[in-house]
Parts: structure tokens; C-alpha cells; sequence
């Protein structure tokens, strides 16, 4: 237990406790989703609830990093603030430096690098937070996505999930991402992921898409409002076809058994029932 | 024997470098932009010592740019990149090694919709003036400027009367400045307006 206190100090098991509670901290955000689709990068998040005197202005958790680049988090946002301005003036020396705009990888691994000097010191703790960040390449249209953890482990993925509920919604991106999405079915899939967690409707969601040689663009509450209902459409209409498929189904039992013997009974409802559940 | 000029008028500023860049004896480079757009309504040219000239620019671009990064993109206006810039400059001034580096600042100032001309000097002067320049050029343009430039002069006129100017220079100095590449400031931004070379003499 005493081992928690000072951070660059191992626990007898060699295990960070300062850097696990950062996870931790992680994992009480509101909820961040990244997809890389086949031309375009979407970033999806959470909005807190804002309180009832409270302007909607002040919260931002989709940063832009640079023309190119652009950050999500999930954690605590004052730290949160500290790392994007570390990351902005970097991707302005980088230019300066070698008059080339960052590559997202550099910067991934920049910031990466900056939350693992913070495991590493006396006298200061991680920094609460993990990001994704995704962008292009400057001369190259792949998308591309990366993540950041407290500990300073930066990864590349190809859809992921950070903060509240991120196990669910990365179950759902593993069942659902597939390569090359559009524009419109990544946005979509970025919604449905968020849907699986977040209580309300559009009013909760923010949605940035990120396209090469394009401006990064945050979707209006109107636009996501319309994916949110589409969204909702579709399953109703899913729901729909279940219903009238069982109700086919028990239609079909009930004039079997009128018409033949027991086993035959059995046989359609057994038959029905597996058709039932095929269809989830 | 770099040349900048600037004239202001009505919603726009025109801002003129020479095109040759010459070291010694030797013209380095016949089309030499000495110049950097800040943001959409901001430019600034430059002269003085190689190197420091285009250090101390990406210097300056890359904090404007910065600021509107960290600002949620608000463009920083015209008056407040010349105090940037000239804060910079005067800090520069008192160091183991000062930029000398002399500049035209042109904008067009989306916080009160004018437009605005900055002469900045290496050791940290400011002014806002209607029409300037750096160099040599201010001996011979200045006085035409205060004959034909009025604040209402639309920006057609100014260029004809910026292209007098420099025919007058051809004529009158001793080395050839190779042209000039002019540009326009105004509300929708940065342009090339013209580029002259070659000025020919009517003996």
C-alpha cells in the first residue's frame, strides 16, 4: 500500500500503482471513439451534460492539434488542456524546424513521450488522460489513428474506444468496423458504437470528421440528429421483420398442429425457434 | 539593395518587393519572394541581414499560427501581429545576437474592417503609416507617395502609380532591382496582383 505513494517507485509485484490509478482516472471520462474509414477519420465523443446555467461554448473534447491532426481524450480536462498545448506547439516547431507538418505518428509518439517523462519524475503524478488521435500523412490519403495511454504506451489501431464503457464499445467496433467504410457508414458506425453507452440522443454526441485536404468538420446537432435517427429507424425496422418472422413462425406451428400428429409439432416449433434466434 | 514598399488606400494594402536577391556581384536569384503570409489577412515582407530574414519570418508565422491553434482558430488581427512582431524585435534588440531584420507589415484588420500598413524597423520602431518603404527606395518613393496617394485612392490607381514608382527606380538607381512582385491585402485575403520585370526605359 505504501508503495502507491511516491510514483517512480516499483511495487514489489513491478507494477506502476500511480500509473494503473491513472487508468483509472481514464476510465471515469465520458466516452471517445476513433475509426479510420477508407478515406476519412471520424472522432466521436461523449458530451458531458451540461448544467442548466451552463454555455454550451466552453466544452471541447475534440482538439485540433493542427490543419491536419486532431485529438480526442478521455479523463480529466485540465490535464487534458496541458497536453493538447504541449502537442500544439510542437507540431509548430516541427513545421518551423523542418518545414514539413507532423506526421501522426510523430505526434502520437511526441505526446506519448511527453505522459511518459511524467511516470518517470519526483514529485509529480501521470497525467489522467488517454487520447486518440488520427489525421493523414502529409503527401499520403490512408487514414490513420492513434492512441495514448497514461503509462506512455502509444499504439496504432484501426477503431478504438477510450473512457467510460470503452470495453463495450470496442466489442461492438471489433463486431461491427470493417475496411474501406465511406464517409457516411463510418460516421454511422461511430454513433451506433457511442449509442451502446451513451443515455440520450443526438443532443450528447459530437462527431468531427477528418477528410485529406480538408478543413476538420464538426457535424451540426441537426446532421447527427439524423443518424441518431436513422439509426433508429433501422432497428425498428429490424425489429419489425423479427416480429413478423415469429409471428410467421407461430402461425405455421399452429396449423401443423392442427393438421398432424404431435412430433410434427414439435418439429415446426423446434424449426421456428431456431429461425427465431438465427435472426439476432 | 532590397527594396519593400507598401501603399494603404480603402479596404486594401499593396505590398511590393524587388525580385533580384543578390550577394556580392553575383544575382543569387531573379524571382526572390521576400515576403510570408501570417494568416488569410496578413502579410509581411522582409529585408536586411541574410538568414536572419527568413529565420525571424517562419519565426513569426509560426506563432501566428500557433495562436489561432490555441485560440479556438481566431485569426490574429493586423494591430496585434505588429505588437507581436515589434515586441519581439525590441526583446531581440538587447541580446547576444539582435535580428537585423527591417519590415512592411499589410493587413486587412478583421476587428474594425480596415486596412492597415506597419513599418517595423530591427530596432523595434513601429508606425502606422499609409504608404511606406524599406531601403534605399524611401529616398525617391516617399515624396511621389505625398503627392499622388490619398487615403481614398482606389487600388487600381495605386498600382498604376506604384508601377510608376518603379520605373522610377530602374531609372534612377544605381543597380538593377529585377522587377517586382506586388500584392494585394483585403477583405478576401492575400493575392499577387502583378509581377513586372524587365522594366524597359523610354530613353
Amino acid at each position: 500500500m505504501s508503495y502507491d505513494r511516491a510514483l517512480s517507485v516499483f511495487s514489489p509485484d513491478g507494477r506502476l500503482l500511480q500509473v494503473e490509478y491513472g487508468n483509472e482516472a481514464v476510465k471515469r471520462g465520458t466516452t471517445a471513439v476513433g475509426i479510420r474509414g477508407g478515406d476519412v477519420c471520424i472522432l466521436a465523443c461523449e458530451r458531458k451534460t451540461l448544467l442548466k446555467l451552463q454555455d454550451n461554448r466552453a466544452t471541447q473534447k475534440i482538439c485540433h492539434l493542427d490543419d491536419h491532426v486532431s485529438l480526442a481524450f478521455a479523463g480529466l480536462n485540465a490535464d487534458a488542456r496541458v497536453l493538447v498545448d504541449k502537442a500544439r506547439v510542437e507540431a509548430q516547431s516541427h513545421r518551423l524546424t523542418v518545414e514539413d507538418p507532423v506526421t501522426i505518428e510523430y505526434i502520437s509518439r511526441h505526446v506519448a513521450g511527453i505522459q511518459q517523462k511524467y511516470t518517470q519524475s519526483g514529485g509529480v503524478r501521470p497525467f489522467g488522460i488517454a487520447t486518440l488521435i488520427c489525421g493523414f500523412d502529409p503527401a499520403d490519403s490512408t487514414p490513420r489513428l492513434y492512441m495514448t495511454e497514461p503509462a506512455g504506451i502509444y499504439s496504432a489501431w484501426r477503431a478504438n474506444a477510450i473512457g467510460k464503457s470503452s470495453k463495450t464499445v470496442r466489442e461492438y467496433l471489433e463486431r461491427h468496423w470493417t475496411q474501406d467504410l465511406s464517409r457516411d457508414d463510418a460516421i454511422k458506425l461511430a454513433v451506433q458504437a457511442l449509442l451502446e453507452v451513451v443515455q440520450t440522443g443526438a443532443k450528447n454526441i459530437e462527431v468531427c470528421v477528418l477528410a485529406k485536404n480538408k478543413r476538420q468538420e464538426t457535424l451540426k446537432d441537426e446532421e447527427v440528429e439524423l443518424v441518431v435517427k436513422q439509426i433508429a429507424d433501422e432497428k425498428e425496422a429490424e425489429a419489425q421483420r423479427k416480429r413478423d418472422r415469429q409471428q410467421a413462425a407461430q402461425a405455421q406451428s399452429t396449423s401443423g398442429l392442427s393438421a398432424s400428429s404431435g412430433t410434427a409439432q414439435a418439429g415446426t416449433s423446434a424449426e421456428a425457434s431456431t429461425r427465431g434466434t438465427g435472426s439476432d | 539593395m532590397e527594396v519593400l514598399i507598401g501603399v494603404r488606400g480603402p479596404g486594401y494594402v499593396l505590398l511590393a518587393s524587388n525580385l533580384n536577391q543578390v550577394r556580392g556581384i553575383t544575382i543569387m536569384k531573379p524571382d526572390d519572394d521576400k515576403s510570408r503570409v501570417l494568416n488569410k489577412h496578413n502579410l509581411m515582407l522582409y529585408s536586411g541581414e541574410p538568414g536572419d530574414t527568413v529565420q525571424f519570418a517562419e519565426y513569426v508565422t509560426a506563432n501566428v499560427a500557433l495562436y489561432s491553434r490555441r485560440n479556438e482558430e481566431l485569426e490574429l488581427h493586423t494591430e496585434a501581429v505588429s505588437s507581436f512582431v515589434r515586441r519581439e524585435l525590441a526583446d531581440s534588440l538587447r541580446s547576444r545576437h539582435p535580428y537585423q531584420v527591417n519590415l512592411l507589415i499589410g493587413g486587412y484588420d478583421i476587428t474594425d474592417d480596415t486596412a492597415k500598413l506597419y513599418w517595423i524597423d530591427y530596432l523595434g520602431t513601429k508606425a502606422e503609416v499609409p504608404y511606406a518603404a524599406q531601403g534605399y527606395a524611401s529616398y525617391y518613393l516617399l515624396s511621389m507617395f505625398d503627392r499622388h496617394m490619398t487615403p481614398e485612392t482606389p487600388m487600381e490607381e495605386a498600382l498604376a502609380l506604384l508601377k510608376k514608382g518603379y520605373e522610377e527606380l530602374e531609372r534612377r538607381m544605381p543597380l538593377s532591382l529585377g522587377g517586382f512582385v506586388t500584392k494585394c491585402v483585403d477583405k478576401d485575403g492575400v493575392r499577387v496582383v502583378d509581377v513586372t520585370r524587365g522594366i524597359q526605359l523610354v530613353a
